[in-house]
């Protein structure tokens, strides 16, 4: 292998490498520690390059600071992981508005990727977009559905070990971790669902595009397709963020519910939206401090067993996502990283104060 | 015919931070400890003060407990550190 040592002449700031061929450079990039384990795609100036163009941003542009490290990220980093994970030009938008979501104090990115608890990071994609880069939200939507969201989740993996050092061992002191952290990324099926968004019902204009990032443990599978009442089948989904309650994580925050179609039919069926099904589960997702003598946990219950717990702080905390095939009665709920220590955060798509297109020579 | 691929980590990691003095000794010293305040903190820095007083000589051992334990202490904390001989940072897990 003869690499080659250089500072880019040009806009770029990154070191670069000259190598003998694309196999040369997976190992390259492989014993440096610079992937996830699986084959990159070489981030050749050029390729990098196009997908700073599609958003209009010179390589020097900050996506932001995370505010623990004082990390700063450019969009020349950023696209680089982004074209490393697969991502095409149409995607490196979504990889950029997701970035800027995580770097929100609230989310708080350092202490998500930090923990041993083992999160991986939600992105949920909203608006035309999910169309433009041929998303799907059907069949095997928590999987590998599509193209555009497995690169789109890697990205943000890619880019978190090599622009924030958080690979396992460094930052990342994950005890677990979940098979999320190699991509984690949906879109919602807005067209199959009578609910506004997810990102509508979080304050973004009905016709952007938007994504939504979670600090998210691994999906927790629920199966009821012996009822047609909302309430029960809701009792499921209910008695899987309870169970999560008492066995990982006591503490309320943002839980995502992903509800395929045939329980989203049963719901328009009685009349049941967002709003409706947001208030049962704040009501009956509840736990006691006294539940956790069943589950092995007595030592912690002290005087507080009383205490009730409710796995949301209030309603609106729910993300319910429209997503998954067309046949059978699942679901599954995603629960937080650690209650509210991390909030979800989301964001437009392309929304920029600054940004302007750059001046065209003719 | 060679590819040219870029450097994806960020590169411009620099150590800026210089580590403070080395004691020489902790006798009447004042130690600050900062507990991440998890479960398992109240034994772990209980057992480190008394060594800190026996065996070490250390004439003041101050605990603080950050309020949450996936954030950075609070800048109060920081500010009362200034005022320590050492600062000794631990996890409860």
């Amino acid at each position: 292998m003869n690499s080659v040592v250089n500072a880019m002449p040009d806009a770029f700031k990154s070191q670069y490498f000259d190598l003998e061929d694309v196999g040369d450079a997976q190992e390259f990039y492989h014993s440096r520690g610079w992937t996830d384990g699986f084959p990159i795609v070489p981030p050749t100036p050029q390729a990098v390059q196009a997908c700073l163009d599609w958003v209009l941003m010179p390589a020097n542009e900050i996506i932001g600071i995370e505010p623990v490290r004082e990390r700063a990220i450019t969009a020349e980093k950023l696209a680089i992981n982004a074209v490393m994970a697969g991502c095409l030009p149409a995607h490196f938008p979504v990889v950029v508005a997701a970035m800027m979501a995580m770097l929100k104090e609230e989310f708080l990115l350092h202490g998500t990727t930090a923990s041993t608890g083992g999160c991986a990071i939600l992105v949920i994609l909203n608006g035309s977009i999910r169309k433009e880069i041929g998303s799907r939200s059907d069949f095997n939507v928590l999987g590998s559905s599509d193209r555009a969201t497995s690169v789109i989740g890697r990205a943000i993996r890619l880019a978190l070990i090599n622009i924030l050092q958080v690979s396992p061992g460094a930052i990342d002191r994950s005890t677990l971790g979940h098979p999320g952290k190699i991509s984690y990324c949906i879109a919602e099926d807005e067209e199959g669902s009578d609910w506004p968004s997810l990102a509508e019902s979080r304050d973004i204009p009905k016709d952007a595009s938007a994504v939504t990032v979670l600090a998210a443990c691994a999906p927790r599978q629920i199966m009821n397709e012996w009822t047609s009442k909302p309430e029960e089948i809701l009792d499921t989904y209910a008695a899987e963020m309870r169970a999560n309650m008492r066995n990982y994580s006591i503490w309320s925050g943002n839980y995502a519910v992903v509800m395929a179609p045939q329980h989203r039919e049963h719901m328009r069926a009685a009349g049941w939206g967002r709003k409706e099904i947001a208030n049962y589960l704040f009501e009956k997702a509840r736990v006691r401090r006294s539940e956790w003598s069943t589950v092995g946990k007595g030592s912690v219950i002290r005087d507080k067993g009383d205490t009730e717990y409710c796995a949301l702080p209030s309603p609106d905390h729910l993300l319910l996502i429209a997503a998954g095939g067309p046949a059978g009665g699942f679901g599954a709920i995603i629960p937080p990283w650690l209650g509210t220590k991390s909030r979800a955060v989301t964001a437009a798509i392309g929304a920029c104060i600054d940004c302007e297109p750059p001046s065209q020579s003719k | 015919m060679t590819i040219r691929v870029l450097n994806p980590t960020s590169e411009a990691l620099v150590d800026t931070m210089k580590p403070a003095p080395r004691l020489t000794s902790l006798a009447g010293k004042t130690v600050g400890l900062i507990s991440n305040g998890k479960e398992g903190t109240a034994g772990f820095f209980a057992h480190v003060d008394r060594l800190l007083r026996d065996r070490y000589q250390v004439a003041k051992v101050v605990l603080r407990t950050k309020s949450n334990y996936s954030a950075p202490a609070e800048d109060e904390i920081i500010d009362e550190a200034r005022n320590w001989d050492l600062a000794i940072s631990g996890l409860g897990d």
